[in-house]
């Protein structure tokens, strides 16, 4: 299984939550214990260790704020 | 989008923000597919590297604010012109992209007439078509493509079909016309349906390019505030009662029909007239 | 170089546009302006330029919107009732700072009014020419040779102050064929660059944005600020008025457009029967030649006009106190006589003279 990170930029989250929908290995969740200058919820990766950088949550995110990186397997 | 970095040396950069798609806070509410679609406009710029060459037109509506969103220069035009306003762009710049992201009471309501007279004159153009169902920046009033018995500020009782009528099928009602090339309906509410709708995106660009003609796409959408729903919420309200009204679908695609472009389908459709195939005197 | 041609007043115009570099025009059919759109159709495919005939006026209008964003050189033209279509455009070109020139050949209003000869659209164009704090300049043509002059010099205008401009004529100087000396070509790519159009980056400078909403209160208010600046430039270098007999007139005329010309006529029959009379003849509506009628002596004013009244107001404005203003006008399609203007004229130096 491929090894993935994600950024996700708080500035840009809105904690609209559908990254945390649509994650197919379930590690991302709204932070309920930040809240963002805008007033948000933003989402965060609780277990990197398990991201496969497959870029469905960004692919999904209507404001752009996640940035994905996987490992090169050279 | 696939970039190398060269910083990073033992991973590599698979999903970024869109060179096309400045890096601005949005107006956009939580959830709203706005930001997807834009998202998604943006990246088929950067793959056909024309955001140099790019016009985009803004409507009035939620999205009036895009201008400041994408990365090619802009125009805002008055509710509902943006196809008239592209046309002038358009006409002026024959050898440049350009592009007009509309909502549903925008493009089907005050500029029903300049949506149907720039798709019937084939204007080279391309057009991105939110249809929510709903006036969003207003508040949540009825809008031309509101469901019947659809419930709004100003359709408090449900849209009442024997005074408010029926909404209006855009890509149905636009297929009928011989100057449009291309016609496909949209979603973005998974993974699949946004790859998909990026596809739909980049054919109704690639066919301006390729001078094929006047392209739209119109992409079922959702309006979480509006709708008083959670996005997820506002998903399973549309693909339940928004798609059933509007099936996805490719509506007109002339060059699947066999066409160079749209001028061509046109021709052959109307072969049989003399005065159309040269045989009367024009 | 050229020589004199006969000409129609709207075939004036819309060649000197394109002498003036205009290759965009966006029109719709409308009586009395049909020869002007009807001439670009001829011209434009011949010529590398786009006639286009649009939906609507106000299709048409977003067209010129569209043009004037993309750096180019365009106009519009229509009559009374296509105006007022035309009017949210146009209002969105002043906001939004859009060079461009809207032709605007009068005919009788309110509603569908008449298709004959009017000046009864003074209101709309130098005051309402849509919402919004904003001002354009105004144009009114007195011959087919004005026609052609001012067509030109509107293009000009429209680029170095970043406004629409207005050329206010009637059915009477649209239908009406005169002797024209053209003006000069000129081709459209040696025309200054517009840094500002939106015609693409290029990859070499931030996106340009065209656009008239400014949602925070602040920023509107400096907007209109900047531009009621602008304005008051343009009152200061482009007045253009025409005076006529008017150094020791005790009876001075305003008028304009077609009805300047019968006005003329009055003015040197008044002069026959001794009567010192003279003429304003407002060329610019707006800005207008306010200071023309501070520097008469006249002792009365008589404003001749094809409406029910508009533009005597702002000789009102211009005058003051100084001397009584009064109005002739007729309105429907009716021309005013030489003969009635001067009994006009006559019963007011019959005023004077008690």
């Amino acid at each position: 299984m491929a090894k993935g990170r994600v950024e996700i930029d708080a500035g840009f989250c809105k904690g609209c939550g559908l990254c945390t929908l649509y994650c197919p290995a379930h590690i991302l969740e709204l932070d309920k214990a930040t809240i963002t200058q805008k007033g948000y919820h933003p989402a965060v990766c609780v277990d990197e260790s398990a991201c496969t950088g497959c870029a469905t949550c960004a692919l999904m995110c209507p404001d752009v704020a996640i940035t994905v990186y996987r490992e090169v397997s050279a | 989008m696939i970039m190398a970095d060269a910083a990073q040396q033992s991973e590599k950069r698979v999903f970024e923000r869109p060179h096309a798609l400045l890096p601005v806070v949005t107006n956009y509410c939580p959830g709203c597919t706005h930001g997807i679609v834009e998202r998604l406009v943006a990246e088929v710029i950067d793959e056909l590297g024309v955001e140099g060459k790019t016009i985009g037109i803004a409507p009035v509506g939620c999205a009036v604010k895009c201008y400041d969103f994408f990365g090619c220069d802009m125009i805002e035009a008055a509710h509902g012109r943006a196809p008239a306003v592209a046309t002038g762009v358009k006409r002026s710049l024959p050898d440049h992209v350009v592009f007009a992201y509309q909502g549903d009471g925008d493009l089907a309501s005050i500029g029903m007439a300049e949506t149907v007279h720039a798709a019937t004159r084939g204007e080279n153009i391309t057009i991105i078509f939110i249809n929510n169902a709903i006036y969003g920046m207003t508040g949540g009033q009825m809008a031309p493509t509101s469901l019947p018995h659809q419930v709004t500020q100003t359709s408090p009782y449900g849209r009442d079909t024997d005074g408010a009528g029926y909404p209006i099928r855009v890509c149905e009602l636009l297929s009928t016309l011989d100057g449009v090339a291309y016609l496909e309906r949209v979603c973005v509410d998974s993974p699949k349906n946004v790859r998909k709708a990026k596809r739909a995106i980049a054919h109704a660009f690639q066919n301006q390019v390729d001078g094929v003609g006047y392209s739209l796409v119109e992409v079922v959408s959702t309006c979480p505030t509006n709708w008083k729903m959670t996005p997820e919420a506002a998903f399973d309200w549309m693909r339940e009662n928004m798609l059933s009204y509007y099936p996805f679908g490719v509506y007109r695609d002339v060059q699947a029909e066999g066409f160079a472009n749209a001028a061509e389908a046109a021709f052959a459709r109307a072969n049989d007239c003399p005065a159309v195939s040269g045989e009367a005197g024009r | 170089m050229s020589e004199k041609t006969l000409m129609k007043g709207n075939e004036a115009i819309a060649e000197a546009a394109l002498r003036a570099g205009c290759r965009h025009f966006f029109g719709y059919p409308i009586t009395p302006q049909t020869e002007l759109a009807a001439y670009m159709s001829r011209k434009m495919p011949k010529m590398g330029g786009t006639y286009l005939q649009a939906e609507s006026e106000i299709a048409a209008i977003n067209m010129l919107y569209g043009a004037a964003a993309a750096g180019v050189r365009a106009m519009t033209s229509s009559s009374s009732p296509g105006i007022s279509l035309k009017t949210e455009g146009i209002s969105y070109m002043a906001g939004a700072d859009l060079p461009g020139v809207i032709v605007n050949v009068q005919r009788g209003g309110p509603g569908l009014g008449s298709i004959q000869p009017s000046q009864s659209d003074y209101f709309q164009a130098t005051r309402a020419m849509g919402h919004g704090d904003f001002y354009l300049p105004v144009l009114a043509p007195s011959t087919v040779q004005e026609m052609a002059d001012l067509t030109y010099i509107a293009f000009d205008m429209a680029d170095a102050y970043r406004t629409p401009v207005v050329i206010l004529a009637d059915g009477m100087l649209g239908q009406m064929m005169e002797p024209v000396l053209m003006p000069d070509a000129i081709d459209p790519a040696s025309l200054p660059a517009k840094p500002w159009a939106t015609c693409g980056h290029g990859g070499e400078r931030p996106h340009n944005i065209v656009n008239s909403l400014h949602l925070e209160p602040q920023r509107l208010y400096e907007d209109n600020v900047r531009r009621f600046a602008m304005y008051e430039r343009l009152a200061r270098d482009e007045v253009r008025v025409e005076t006529y007999r008017t150094e020791d007139a005790d009876i001075v005329l305003a008028a304009f457009g077609a009805a300047a010309r019968i006005a003329r006529s009055a003015v040197n029959a008044a002069r026959d029967r001794g009567i010192k009379a003279g003429l304003i003849r407002p060329i610019t509506l707006w800005p207008y030649p306010t200071e023309a009628f501070r520097a008469c002596d006249a002792r009365a004013f008589l404003t001749v006009e094809l409406n029910m009244g508009q533009m005597v107001e702002d000789v009102r404005l211009a005058v003051g106190d100084a001397a009584p203003v009064s109005f002739f006008g007729r309105c429907g399609g009716i021309l005013p006589t030489p003969d009635e203007i001067l009994s006009e004229i006559e019963d007011i130096a019959e005023r004077l003279g008690e």
